[in-house]
């Protein structure tokens, strides 16, 4: 973790000590508050988070052990270090029993602070990693995980965790790479129906058959290969949360077939006659416009209307760049554990490209570009060249040109973003991985040395 | 505009030649002029007869305020034992992007164990590179063998270099750039230094 994360306060009447000490702690590049006492302290602690404290044990007014204890009420996973003047023993063991990481002695010996600060950054950069790793592995997403300072995000995560609670159907519209299934299981987390599972389907996928079968099951002998019943997606997500991805390209079959569970709640196996019950909250999602769809006949109404009870919009990363050096610092920790990597951040350089980009593929682009900064870095710092970005326009050329040639080069810079990455790039430009691979051969894209492909030269 | 003052402010007038090597050294490291100087005087608040040491802080307090003309930071070296309220001592304090260092010869000679000697102009050319490095802005580095690492102990002062590494080294340009302090840099680069 980036030091200037790790924020150090000094709750100490003396003078003297909060600006030495502090003095001393910043040079190692932790960000550090003081206090002249314990109710200013605890008033820091409901402003702020706080790594570390360091609490000095007598002070007039409320003491350092009461201190320790109100901050582990408030704050629990914050390490408490209690500094005093003289040590007894007694102190030391109410200190420990209270919860405190340490008992140290005034004044204290260089390498004994710095070696304690380090034990403790470790032990929370551990924790914090196995929280990280625990997510990315059961994909437990809450709100928290959402990390927004833009004032029309925070309405609709306000509006999500509302609708939470309710059993209603929800629509979330954004486009690819926006976080609509970071949302979904939000959204499921939050619900009372947390602790059953959470399915989730993408519906541009599969064909209509395959994509019929799978959500409602089938029966045995219903269709070649179909050798033992199966259960669908509806009776897997029951009693939890289904969530179908790219509601938009169902076919209109299937589209009555989704209308008629919704308003039943019962589903039937392909090749069944009996129907079953299912208790499934739908949260759907498209990146599409469904006004235009259904003003075009593409689209249901009433299957818009029955899905679109409750309607959370995401906005594109364009729209709230403020987010950006929050998301940043955010997705390098996550990645920095995934791809074990330790990085401290981006030069600001590197942030100002990142600021000035459009961020077509939205968030997942950003988790992209990141990725392959710290994979091609070599130092503490992502630099601009390891993210591999233009700046849009720079290759886009002047003069009026087609569309085909427009898609060549965009498609070029997104392979060249990703480091040659088909599978990334495909994810970006929200197309599968063959239509990539034709559009490649189609428009003659070569494979440099480097492994990244460049626009051949007529 | 942007020397370093190098003064002794210790016992007597301090060893010459060691004086000499340390401004040298410094030097070639920043790469900005570097005097050697008599200072005006000693800090004499500076002792704490409790601790029976001096206060780094009043002494950096003292520093500043007695800056040469035409210094744009004065560091300065004295065998006296150093500390901060909170610590039992340091080897040098220096003020974060400010004007004043100073460094102890004190603790740096070590335990008078063999070899010790031998390693104690090196350790005090790391500790001063250390702490003008802070006055230019650059904080501890993670890398245990950059002169910026912090060092806790004489262990960790051996284990340093008397040089910044290659990521402080361009932060050093970084930030001498933004305080301004550009001035005749590329007079006194040596390529063949790097």
């Amino acid at each position: 973790m980036n030091k200037k994360n790790t924020r150090i306060l000094l709750i100490d009447d003396e003078e003297i000590v909060r600006e030495s000490l502090s003095g001393w702690l910043e040079k190692d590049g932790y960000t550090i508050g003081t206090a002249p006492d314990g109710l200013a302290g605890l008033k820091a602690m409901d402003d702020d988070r706080w790594s570390i404290l360091l609490v000095d044990l007598k002070m007039p007014g409320i003491d350092g052990l009461e201190v320790l204890r109100r901050a582990k009420e408030k704050s629990p996973e914050t390490a408490v270090v209690i500094m005093t003047a003289y040590a007894t023993v007694d102190t030391a063991v109410n200190a420990m029993k209270l919860g405190a990481f340490d008992y140290i002695v005034k004044p204290f010996d260089p390498e004994e602070v710095s070696l304690m600060v380090e034990k403790i950054v470790a032990q929370q950069a551990l924790v914090r990693e196995n929280v990280i790793l625990r997510k990315a592995l059961k994909r437990e997403y809450q709100f928290h995980d959402l990390v927004t300072k833009s004032s029309a995000m925070q309405g609709t995560l306000e509006l999500a965790r509302t609708a939470a609670r309710s059993p209603s159907t929800i629509l979330v519209l954004g486009e690819s790479g926006t976080g609509k299934e970071l949302l979904a299981r939000a959204v499921h987390a939050e619900s009372p129906r947390h602790d059953k599972p959470f399915v989730a389907m993408s519906c541009a996928a599969l064909t209509e058959t395959l994509l019929e079968s799978e959500l409602f099951g089938y029966e045995k002998g219903s269709f070649t290969g179909a050798a033992a019943r199966r259960e669908g997606k509806f009776v897997a997500a029951n009693g939890g949360t289904l969530f179908l991805d790219e509601i938009g390209d169902i076919s209109p079959k299937l589209q009555l077939d989704l209308l008629r569970v919704l308003e039943e709640r019962r589903v039937t196996r392909v090749g069944g006659t009996e129907s079953m019950p299912v208790d499934v909250r739908i949260i759907a999602a498209t990146n599409r416009d469904l006004s235009k769809a259904i003003a075009e006949g593409r689209f249901r109404e009433d299957l818009f209307y029955r899905l679109n009870v409750i309607t959370l919009t995401l906005a594109p990363l364009r729209d709230r760049k403020e987010d950006i050096p929050l998301l940043v610092d955010r997705l390098l920790e996550q990645l920095a554990v995934e791809l074990k990597k330790p990085v401290e951040g981006v030069s600001p350089e590197a942030m100002a490209l990142l600021l000035a980009h459009s961020w077509p593929g939205n968030v997942r682009e950003l988790r992209n570009v990141l990725e392959r900064g710290i994979v091609v870095s070599t130092g503490p710092f992502l630099l601009p060249a390891d993210l591999g970005l233009t700046l849009r326009g720079e290759e886009i050329p002047a003069h009026p040109a087609s569309l085909a040639e427009i898609e060549r080069l965009h498609i070029a810079a997104v392979l060249k973003n990703t480091g040659g990455n088909v599978t990334q790039a495909a994810r970006i430009l929200d197309i599968d991985r063959v239509t990539l691979y034709s559009k490649i051969h189609k428009f003659g894209l070569k494979r440099a040395d480097d492994g990244i492909f460049e626009p051949a030269t007529e | 505009m942007s020397e370093v003052a190098l003064w002794w402010i210790g016992t007597g007038d301090g060893d010459e030649r060691l004086l000499e090597s340390v401004r040298a050294h410094a030097e070639k490291v920043f790469r900005f002029p570097v005097r050697l100087e008599l200072p005006g005087g000693r800090p004499e608040d500076a002792f704490d007869a409790r601790r029976n040491q001096h206060s780094s802080h009043r002494i950096l307090l003292w520093l500043a305020s007695r800056r040469p003309r035409g210094a744009a930071r004065v560091v300065a070296l004295t065998d006296a034992d150093l500390f901060i309220p909170v610590l039992t001592f340091v080897f040098g304090e220096a003020q974060l992007k400010g004007h004043a260092a100073v460094v102890s010869t004190a603790r740096l000679a070590g335990a008078g164990l063999p070899g010790e000697a031998a390693r104690f102009p090196v350790r005090l050319r790391t500790e001063v590179v250390h702490e003008l490095g802070h006055t230019f802005g650059l904080l501890h580095c993670r890398n245990s063998r950059c002169a910026m690492a912090r060092s806790s102990s004489l262990r960790d002062v051996d284990a340093k270099e008397p040089d910044l590494c290659g990521t402080c080294r361009a932060l050093f340009l970084e930030n001498a750039d933004e305080i301004g302090d550009t001035h005749e840099q590329e007079e006194h680069a040596d390529p063949a230094d790097r």
